[in-house]
């Protein structure tokens, strides 16, 4: 009984403890961030490698969620001879959760892994303690700019995304299925407004998630057990936590936003 | 430095495809073009009761939507309610007889402001009061009206 328990409380001390140091950490990412204003050229090159290469599989996949949105929500709304709604549907769904948290799902999968490898295999081949070494901050030199890029690539990949998936839902709805045209677009012209669904869904949601999962990426990396096992655990620790926090804060940011 | 060059150059382009697809969600998804013609003029109508209209309902007349509900207020001393519209400039020569009605969509659809043009030479000017109004139809009045005859009939 004893030992059950204090299992436990050593669980929650290891737990709380990582959590204490996550967050000193974001503190001393966050005061080496301004120093890359005299560095654009690293940011550019993390923004090239966590942005553009997750192009590809977040206009695939805003496609494909979009032309589901379209088939299910015209099988949906045509039973009730709303099928003129769709556009509205597709779009307030896509802006409001769809676009930002899958886009933050896909970029957690796809980026934030790359991150949480990379950074976590510099440390187990002791690259991070060779800079040290040469008096070059690592934080400055190799986290920050991931940090940062992250940041900067997420709300732009949920916007793309989020259009992408407009446009599949008005290839199925109207090219396919044979909705109006002009009703698609002004049904969702009339409903849809700027600050409440676009700024919020997609801007706010897509740079909220861009935080949480760049800074779980790089700390899972920076913080990882430096052998070959160790950084296998961070890479899928990145994925679990940082899956879970971008549902969790989605529900938390909704309530706040639409209630 | 090419291979440094062509990662700027690619970088650029998804930034810009970023900043386009939000520009598109505003523009075409959010309809912030017609969102910012704000300049336009008031009219004022007051109903007794507005159903569901609700801000940024459109304001039709014969079917075509010359503007939006701008604001929906309760006037506590004629106990009415009071309906403020934007009506898009263009749109400036109103007669001033003009009936304000509220309509439904449909039989569920959304509810609108519908005009109807009277035959006045005189024009509404800007922070006129549309005079001539009827209410929105409420269906359960409706029903309870029609149950109400049905049943005096028959007795």
């Amino acid at each position: 009984m004893t030992n059950v328990l204090a299992a436990l409380g050593r669980r929650s001390l290891v737990s709380l403890e990582r959590l204490g140091r996550g967050s000193l950490f974001l503190l001393r990412v966050l005061a080496s961030v301004p120093g890359l204003l005299r560095r654009p050229g690293l940011v550019v090159r993390q923004v090239w490698s966590t942005g553009v290469l997750s192009l590809l599989i977040i206009v695939i996949s805003g496609a494909f969620v979009g032309l589901v949105l379209g088939l299910q929500g015209y099988n949906t709304l045509v039973t009730f001879g709303a099928e003129e709604s769709l556009g509205l549907v597709v779009a307030k769904s896509l802006l409001r959760e769809l676009g930002p948290v899958v886009a933050a799902l896909l970029f957690a999968g796809r980026a934030g892994t790359a991150l949480t490898a990379e950074i976590g295999f510099m440390k187990a081949t002791e690259q991070l303690s060779a800079m040290e070494m040469m008096a070059v901050d690592p934080l400055r030199r190799i986290v920050a700019p991931r940090f940062l890029a992250a940041i900067i690539a997420m709300p732009l990949l949920a916007a793309i995304f989020t259009a992408v998936g407009v446009l599949g839902g008005w290839f199925c709805g109207v090219g396919l299925l044979g909705v109006d045209d002009g009703s698609f677009w002004s049904q969702m012209q009339a409903k849809v407004l700027l600050v409440e669904d676009v700024v919020n869904g997609v801007v706010i949601k897509g740079f909220v998630f861009g935080v949480v999962i760049s800074w779980i990426a790089v700390f899972e990396g920076y913080d990882a057990v430096p052998t070959s096992e160790g950084v296998s655990a961070a890479t899928t620790r990145t994925v679990v936590h940082s899956s879970l926090a971008v549902l969790g804060l989605d529900f938390v940011l909704t309530g706040l936003m639409f209630n | 430095m090419q291979n440094n060059r062509m990662i700027e150059i690619t970088v650029g382009i998804f930034v810009a495809l970023g900043l386009a697809a939000l520009l598109m969600l505003s523009m075409k998804v959010a309809n912030l073009s017609q969102f910012t013609s704000r300049d336009g003029y008031a009219l004022r109508a007051y109903f007794d009761n507005i159903g569901g209209l609700q801000v940024r309902s459109p304001v039709k007349m014969g079917g075509v939507t010359i503007g939006r509900v701008v604001s929906i207020g309760f006037d506590t001393k004629r106990f009415q309610a009071v309906v403020t519209m934007n009506i898009e400039p263009s749109y400036t020569e109103i007669p001033a007889d003009t009936a304000a009605n509220i309509y439904t969509a449909g039989l569920l659809g959304e509810q609108y402001v519908g005009l109807e043009a009277g035959g006045d030479e005189a024009y509404l000017q800007p922070g006129d009061e549309i005079t001539i109004t009827q209410s929105a139809m409420v269906l359960e009045k409706a029903l309870q009206e029609f149950l109400y005859n049905k049943t005096t009939k028959s007795e």
